[in-house]
């Protein structure tokens, strides 16, 4: 029935494929007719173009915008960098050149001639690089001497600069050549191999502020492959520059009080959520990152047990040990199971279900009621709180401060930190939770973990009696001519809401912990200005009577966060010193020095110095504003302050 | 399987055109590549095995007879939609598209295939259809459908040439089995404000850019329109003789872009100059004539609907092709069937050859 019926067709069809036929043969005589005029007649213009004169398109990258703390102080700019190059093509005695160049520019000879060889089976007409990074003087020679050097060309690039080596260089990020991967993505669409993009910190994450568009020029070369006259330009423009909430002098001052010391601060103020300071310690040196990182320099960031690779105040997740105190008690009082007059016997350690849970003061601490177990820190408080409460109520306060989740800080992968709950649990392991449980997680271990960022915010959260902004690095973005392109808005993101009283509860204990005789955070205490803090300290392995002198890797974080003034505040701070045992010992001096720069930036200049108190800021020197020495840690001297 | 009777019904007319141009193709490729900076075995030889395997496939396709394809088409469809929705979901990303499906040991690119496979179904589809005389608005209705899909899912990756040259080649085969005046007509009507659509939603800001590009060369030399005007000067300055082999300037100092793959024409014409191109072209020209002949002495209706569409893929990726090289098309991604260098293209190409050999050594079986 098929046959019958494509019988009759089949003429139909015939027809139709000498249609197609035809249809075929115009197509492919139109190529003719174009090939024809562009091979024939136009031959004679199209092959000057190609023979007599070469086009030959150079891309010129643009220059990146430049990274300025909020008072404009520049922290990472652009310098050029010089280049030495040969076009081989055009050389006719080789040897000859390298011995000019080489008494010339004092440069190694075999060093040129090895770049030269291994350049020689790329592209004809490509220069290839025999010396990069040279001084402004060796370019100044060499254009003297031009006619004397046919091929030689000097490249000029921008790279990065700077303001101190290592100031701030995980915040900031360093840039490098884009991977693969990375042109593969969509974040990078538009970019060439070769390019250099912001791979972390602060380049990475405005990379397509900084980044500029980059131009180009299609210039006319003769046979040899010089260049007669430039056809056509379009010049790059040069990337937005940015403007941080970043006080570098609080920065710096911040860096300088970790020393050797591994870990993480933030500062951040109290009214808008800017971030002052931002440090990781150790640092590194962006500088290094963007061309080849020698290997052993890489090697020894990479066996640094203080890990220096890390962005800790980013990534870092900590368990906030006893600051996490607060939250605990804010929940108590607002579940009503505590109130300011309610006290309990610490003996130095509560028992629940067979198992015994120590204070960190053995001895115990006697009659406790709220004040003082934020002023003394003692555990048992809120192991009976926690057992009362239960872990969900807890992790509610906690939530109400926004964490357990990243609060949309401009930098990528920022972390979320970790409040468990019972329906956690039984996601993650499938396991109920068990009221045991809880009593690590009032006082802050256990699955607890925070960031940094976190830290700071919570502290900030409590100065300021509720409101959550959102945390952030970027003040302003600014084109090359100065002219604002966007502003960060403060935005706030929740409202922890809890009593006022509650609140002011939560304070006079944080004020005692720092001003108080018997307070685990005397160190952070200024003369002038009233600071209010926590101490604590998060356990890194589970041997709650380990000893001191256990190895680097087992011994404690020691946390401090802190806000000031107490009766205004302004500043909130956090430090996390990694197995620095004691909040009190090892983080409250370098939250004390951070505040302590912060309000010396504040008062008017000093009369003595005549002025110019404000560009003096960077040099003076760390010793001079060390934390006050005036005020002796009192009534704990001998012992150190466990938290 | 292959009995003796099929073995000297062999065409050799098909066999001999095609391996010319493969040959060309791997010259070409050698000069193209001269001027690269090469890492592990030259283009051009990677071109010859890969023309081997594809004579290897497309012996593999003419040893069956190709009546078995209209049982399993539509099983072959619905299997190429699934793997073009896996390119989306699980595909790995490359120059801002996601093409490719990686199978561990090789990766392979669905919406090649799906060219084979859209032939393949319409054959079938056009085959069963019992309508008398030319075909209605609603005759094609089911038939675009089956297009429309996976086209669309093309469009996603984005993939602009290939999802046009499968339109295409389906329109082709549509235009072959007859269409009433009215249908196209109101085609017309339907086609001008979808277009007006896809400009405004569909299409990549890159597309858009090439598209201009092409009206206007001038507006962005630095850009996309650079590889036309460098591509034209290539062409042009070959003029009657060509500079000749591996001596082409905006081959040898690489002014060209993607010379070896999409832009290989531009390097020959460069090299050959016109009278080489004619040559050329007129060897495209008898092969595609040689397809519509296949297809016009095929006694059976689907085997004539195959190599009409196996025909219409390759006559409508050389003039593409070379139409983007002259200048008469915009730059959109189509490689020049068996001489832009690729594996992939090589292999789609010889697997509708493969059908075309099979046609045609079955013609008088029938």
């Amino acid at each position: 029935m098929k046959e019958r019926r494509f019988a009759k067709e089949s003429v139909d069809s015939k027809q139709r494929v000498m249609m197609l036929s035809l249809v075929v043969g115009i197509a492919f005589l139109l190529l003719v007719t174009r090939l024809w005029h562009l091979q024939i007649l136009n031959a004679e213009d199209y092959h000057s173009m190609s023979e007599k004169n070469r086009l030959r398109f150079v891309p010129v990258a643009a220059s990146r915008g430049t990274i300025l703390d909020r008072a404009g102080k520049v922290l990472v700019s652009n310098r050029p960098s010089f280049s030495l190059a040969v076009i081989p093509q055009e050389v006719t005695d080789k040897d000859a050149l390298l011995t000019l160049l080489s008494t010339l520019l004092g440069l190694d000879r075999t060093e040129m001639a090895e770049r030269w060889n291994k350049g020689t089976n790329r592209a004809k007409y490509y220069p290839i690089v025999l010396a990069s990074n040279i001084s402004r003087d060796h370019v100044e020679i060499i254009e003297e001497n031009r006619l004397r050097l046919p091929g030689i060309e000097i490249e000029m690039k921008p790279v990065r600069e700077y303001s101190s080596k290592e100031h701030a260089a995980h915040l900031l990020g360093y840039i490098g050549e884009v991977s693969e991967k990375e042109l593969d993505s969509e974040a990078f669409e538009g970019y060439n191999s070769g390019d250099y993009v912001g791979k972390n910190g602060i380049e990475r994450a405005l990379e397509n502020e900084l980044h500029g568009g980059d131009g180009g020029r299609q210039l006319e070369v003769d046979a040899r492959g010089r260049i007669l006259r430039t056809i056509s330009e379009s010049s790059p423009t040069v990337g937005n520059s940015v403007i941080l909430t970043i006080d570098s002098a609080i920065q710096k001052q911040a860096e300088r009080a970790f020393g050797d010391q591994a870990g993480a601060a933030v500062a951040m103020d109290v009214t808008t959520g800017e971030i002052l300071a931002f440090v990781s310690n150790p640092g590194l040196e962006p500088a290094l990152f963007s061309g080849k990182l020698p290997a052993d320099i890489w090697q020894g960031y990479l066996d640094d047990i203080r890990h220096p690779l890390e962005n800790k105040a980013l990534s870092g997740q900590y368990p906030p040990g006893s600051t996490f105190k607060v939250i605990t008690a804010l929940a108590g009082l607002q579940d009503g199971t505590i109130d300011e007059t309610t006290s309990i016997n610490c003996d130095g350690s509560h028992t629940l279900g067979g198992s015994t849970f120590n204070c960190w003061n053995r001895k115990g601490h006697g009659k406790t009621n709220l004040h003082k177990s934020l002023r003394e820190s003692c555990d048992v408080f809120y192991y009976q709180l926690g057992e009362k409460l239960g872990v969900n109520k807890i992790a509610a306060a906690a939530h109400a401060f926004k964490l357990g989740s990243p609060l949309g800080l401009e930098l990528l992968n920022e972390k979320s930190g970790l409040i468990p709950t019972s329906e956690w649990k039984q996601k993650r392991f499938g396991k109920r939770w068990y009221h045991g449980e809880t009593l690590p997680v009032s006082i802050g271990q256990g699955a607890v973990t925070m960031t940094p960022i976190q830290l700071a915010s919570m502290t900030a959260t409590i100065a300021n009696e509720g409101t959550i902004y959102r945390p952030h690095l970027v003040k302003r973005i600014v084109d090359a001519d100065g002219i604002t392109l966007k502003e960060t808005k403060n935005e706030i993101i929740g409202t922890a809401s809890f009593p006022k009283e509650s609140f002011r509860l939560v304070k006079l204990g944080m004020l005692a912990v720092v001003n108080e005789p018997g307070g685990t955070g005397a160190k952070a205490r200024l003369y002038d200005v009233k600071v209010a803090g926590k101490t604590g300290s998060s356990q890194v392995v589970k041997m709650r009577n380990g000893k001191n002198n256990s190895k680097y890797q087992y011994r404690d974080h020691a946390i401090f966060v802190a806000f000031a003034p107490f009766e205004k505040p302004e500043i909130a701070v956090a430090v996390v010193v990694e197995h620095g045992e004691h909040g009190g010992s090892a983080a409250a001096p370098i939250a004390g020095r951070i505040l302590r720069t912060y309000f010396d930036g504040k008062k008017p200049p000093r009369k003595e110095t005549g002025g110019s108190a404000e560009e003096d800021e960077d040099d003076v020197d760390s010793e001079e504003i060390s934390v006050p020495a005036v005020v002796k840690a009192p009534s704990v001297n001998g012992a150190a302050p466990h938290d | 399987m292959i009995d003796r009777r099929l073995l000297t019904s062999i065409d050799w007319v098909l066999a001999g055109l095609v391996l010319t141009i493969c040959l060309l193709g791997v010259l070409n490729i050698y000069s193209a590549t001269t001027p690269y900076k090469i890492v592990g075995m030259p283009y051009y030889l990677k071109q010859l095995y890969w023309m081997l395997v594809g004579i290897a496939i497309s012996l593999a396709v003419c040893s069956r007879d190709y009546h078995i394809l209209e049982d399993i088409s539509y099983w072959f469809y619905g299997f190429l939609v699934l793997l073009l929705i896996a390119v989306l979901v699980i595909g790995r990303r490359s120059m801002g598209a996601t093409r490719w499906l990686n199978l561990g040991f090789f990766n392979i690119q669905p919406s090649e295939l799906m060219k084979i496979v859209i032939i393949v179904t319409f054959a079938r589809f056009f085959n069963n259809f019992h309508a008398v005389g030319s075909l209605t608005v609603k005759d094609v209705l089911i038939p675009l459908s089956l297009l429309a899909l996976p086209v669309a899912l093309i469009m996603k990756q984005p993939d602009l040439g290939t999802a046009t040259l499968i339109s295409l080649i389906a329109l082709s085969m549509i235009m072959y089995v007859g269409l009433r005046w009215y249908t196209i007509v109101t085609f017309v009507c339907v086609a001008i404000p979808m277009a007006w659509l896809g400009w405004a939603f569909v299409f990549r800001p890159y597309q858009k850019n090439r598209v201009l590009d092409f009206l206007n060369p001038e507006r962005s030399r630095l850009g996309s329109g650079y590889h036309i005007i460098q591509s034209k000067i290539a062409v042009g300055s070959g003029g009657l003789t060509g500079k000749g082999f591996v001596k082409g300037t905006q081959s040898q100092l690489r002014f060209l872009p993607e010379q070896h793959t999409d832009f290989a024409f531009s390097v020959f014409a460069e090299e050959w100059g016109f009278i080489g191109c004619l040559l050329l072209i007129a060897i495209y020209f008898m092969l595609v004539l040689w397809g519509l002949n296949i297809a016009n002495r095929c006694n059976d209706r689907f085997g004539g609907l195959l190599a009409i569409g196996v025909t219409a893929m390759l006559f409508w990726h050389t003039v593409i092709n070379m139409g983007m090289v002259i200048g008469m098309f915009p730059v959109v991604g189509v490689p020049l069937p068996f001489f832009s260098y690729g594996g992939t293209s090589m292999i789609t190409s010889m697997v509708g050859i493969g059908l075309l050999q099979n046609i045609s050594m079955r013609r008088f079986m029938f």
